[in-house]
């Protein structure tokens, strides 16, 4: 009956923007569903365009165009590959072990994917809030090595079998570090009245509120190198560029996943970069203040809030801009008709979506509690910790534009005797300034 | 306006805070199922991988159980160290020696019927012990705080307020057992020192 | 159906402890002779955690946790020895280590 859906969705969508818990807190199964299906379509469509962006930002350090057939400025580019990906034969080697082949991409997807269940979008906007968040979060992401070292395995291949050692030889070491400079972080979250440190990823985000500081900027320098040692190590955690020797391609061929083709090596690569947005999220989440906006202690107040809150229409329209400038770059020539169209087109959903974003922060300026201010609030969440991530997704790509590749034992060095130090002599001090304050 | 249905949705949405872990028994038979097929898969299997694949499906489940008894710490301990940190170890160390071998050989060792009779005599004794001794446990399970879990944990390893925990000293030891074991291991692997 | 109390727990860890004790006894790969020591191990360590939640307090957790430590230990010797035996005699096999013999 449409009407009782009429009366009912309002109620169950305000009750869910109303709570202040997570879907896995308040035991709502739905809820939980619901978000783990957004979750999945998101990081999707965000590794989608995240192969564009790659792409086009590459080419564009190297004075290069990019894609540009493939839609206007190339941006059908990732489902046109996609769709070529999917449509490719599915060669398994006959040498191969059949059975672990098939199952090591799954292994890493299902451990890039699984950690996204305890990431704070915001102070509800999470599948659940783990009392243990951060623990899990680095050993289902550590699982990915185990998909890793079995692909190797599995191609019964020398290339994949010496990356795969690489790979698992470097994740495993730089794990180490990893760890150490998260644990720093911890140590920082004890600092409020009650003492009681957590290792929630909502309480972590808590305790920076309640200290009113990103833990960056803790104990200055303290906070910065334990980042900086993190943020290091998170780029050998994923094998990215310029830590990339598990996948070298100019000494071997591609590393671990040399035999996969098609739709396997996709799952391949959605897994890395999914593992990508996963660890930078926990860096956001550990040091720059997850969903909290910028100048939260400096710039406070409803006019500020309301001046931070139309943020995201900015951006979208800023975005809107950019689109339709590129329309009128354009050559005029009747070739590009249709690619016109297109990116006008493109650019008037990103306008219709800064509009609607422009509406909801105007109309949920107020701060009693009605759909609109709820909505608001919920949006300035999601859109700033998006926004840091989506800073360190460029970083990967500046890296990887930038850096020569590191060779293994220089790269062994610096896991095992420059980073690890360092962060065992963050952590000692943190932990010393810590007493000294408390 | 339908206020009878109204409230039936809201208490619907509500009621479901603060339940009880759904199906609870299916969970647990599903789990310990789980980690005894695969467990078993790890001593049958021909090859090695193929036992270390079978033993992180276990290593998985058991932690799975260690959530329904309320130990959160201890099944995040289990995933990092276990799943994560030794296993990779063992698959390393697999690759490393030739087990082209090893997957045309026999399986079992020439004593493998005295074992297999040991081991269900072992296994006979923990059954007759458990029917025997039911009596000793108690029907309910305590539930224990799991929010407070790891502060509790670390207060035993740590201390409180100055004083140390019961296991501190124990602690200390066990980290001197991992230094020597580090040591050891390199020593033992490393050809030129 | 039935509510699971600790003898439940107690059953699975006993089913995994034997298997354990079955590879130890039984196979020649000292590969899997290490990963059935580990599954030995998680049956304990389930059951110290399967008491620590019938007795209502933390002893059984943390004694757990000192055996996944003791079981990191000693996957990291026993594969430490692993690997020099195979770089001597080119074989994993438990029966064909047999130089002390005669």
């Amino acid at each position: 009956m449409p009407n009782m859906i009429a009366i009912w969705m309002p109620n169950f969508i305000m009750s869910y923007l109303g709570s202040t818990v997570t879907p896995g807190e308040a035991g709502s199964q739905f809820w939980a569903l619901i978000y783990v299906l957004i979750i999945f379509a998101g990081v999707s469509v965000a590794v989608m365009s995240m192969n564009w962006l790659e792409r086009k930002a590459l080419a564009h350090f190297q004075i290069r165009l990019g894609p540009m057939r493939v839609g206007p400025h190339g941006l059908l580019q990732p489902i046109a590959d996609a769709l070529k990906l999917m449509l490719k034969e599915d060669i398994i080697p006959s040498e191969a072990d059949q059975f672990v082949f098939w199952v090591a991409p799954l292994i890493g997807l299902l451990a890039a994917f699984t950690v996204y269940t305890v990431i704070p979008f915001g102070p509800s906007q999470a599948v659940s809030d783990m009392n243990i968040g951060i623990l899990f979060m680095l050993g289902v992401s550590s699982l990915g090595v185990l998909g890793v070292v079995v692909a190797g395995w599995a191609s019964n291949s020398h290339y994949p079998l010496i990356g795969a050692l690489r790979s698992s030889a470097q994740m495993v070491s730089y794990e180490v570090a990893m760890g150490l400079a998260v644990v720093s972080a911890i140590l920082m979250t004890s600092l409020n009245e009650k003492g009681t440190g957590t290792l929630s990823m909502i309480g972590i985000v808590r305790a920076q509120e309640q200290q009113g500081i990103w833990f960056i900027f803790k104990f200055f320098p303290l906070g910065l190198i334990a980042f900086i040692v993190f943020a290091i190590a998170m780029i050998a955690e994923t094998n990215r560029a310029p830590f990339d020797m598990a996948e070298a391609e100019s000494e071997l061929t591609a590393g671990y996943h040399t035999e996969y083709s098609g739709l396997r090596w996709s799952l391949f690569m959605l897994a890395e970069y999914a593992a990508m947005i996963a660890v930078s999220s926990i860096a956001v989440t550990l040091w720059l203040g997850g969903w909290m906006r910028p100048f939260v202690r400096l710039l406070h107040g409803p006019s500020w809030d309301f001046i931070f809150s139309l943020f995201p229409g900015l951006t979208f329209l800023g975005l809107a801009a950019i689109a339709f400038v590129g329309v009128l770059r354009m050559p005029a020539h009747s070739f590009f008709k249709i690619q016109k169209i297109g990116l006008e087109a493109f650019g008037g959903l990103l306008g219709f979506i800064a509009l609607m974003l422009l509406v909801i922060a105007i109309a949920g300026r107020s701060q009693d509690p009605s759909i609109g201010s709820r909505l608001n609030e919920s949006i300035g969440y999601i859109y700033w910790f998006l926004l840091k991530v989506a800073v360190f997704m460029y970083l990967f790509i500046w890296y990887r534009a930038t850096w020569p590749r590191y060779r293994f034992d220089q790269l062994m060095r610096v896991g095992w005797k420059v980073l690890l130090p360092i962060s065992l002599a963050v952590l000692i001090v943190t932990a010393i300034v810590g007493v000294l304050v408390a | 306006m339908n206020p009878a249905m109204n409230s039936a949705l809201n208490s619907g949405l509500n009621s479901t805070a603060g339940m009880a872990p759904v199906a609870t028994p299916y969970f647990f038979y599903g789990l310990a199922a789980l980690a005894v097929v695969s467990g078993f898969l790890v001593i049958t299997r021909r090859n090695v991988v193929h036992s270390a694949l079978a033993l992180i499906v276990t290593l998985l489940s058991v932690a799975g159980l260690y959530l329904m008894l309320y130990a959160p710490f201890v099944a995040g301990v289990q995933i990092i160290v276990y799943a994560g940190g030794i296993m990779v170890l063992f698959l390393f160390v697999i690759m490393l020696v030739n087990i082209e071998r090893s997957v045309k050989e026999r399986r079992f060792n020439s004593m493998w019927p005295v074992g297999l009779s040991a081991a269900g005599a072992l296994f006979t004794l923990f059954v007759f012990a458990f029917a025997k001794g039911r009596a000793l446990f108690p029907d309910r399970m305590m539930s224990l705080p799991e929010s407070s879990n790891t502060q509790q944990i670390a207060t035993m390893l740590y201390g409180d307020a100055g004083k140390i925990g019961p296991y501190t000293f124990a602690f200390e030891i066990a980290s001197l057992l991992l230094l020597v074991a580090i040591l050891g291991a390199v020593i033992m692997t490393k050809k030129k020192i | 159906m039935v509510p699971i109390t600790t003898i439940h727990y107690l059953v699975v860890a006993a089913a995994l402890f034997v298997l354990g004790v079955i590879g130890v006894l039984t196979r020649r790969n000292v590969v899997v002779i290490l990963m059935s020591i580990e599954l030995i191990l998680n049956a304990v360590n389930l059951n110290l955690v399967a008491f620590s939640r019938m007795w209502g307090n933390l002893h059984g957790q943390v004694f757990s946790i000192f055996i996944t430590v003791d079981a990191a230990a000693e996957a990291a010797a026993g594969l430490g020895i692993l690997i020099a035996f195979f770089r001597n005699k080119e074989t994993v096999n438990v029966d064909e280590i047999d130089l002390l013999k005669w």
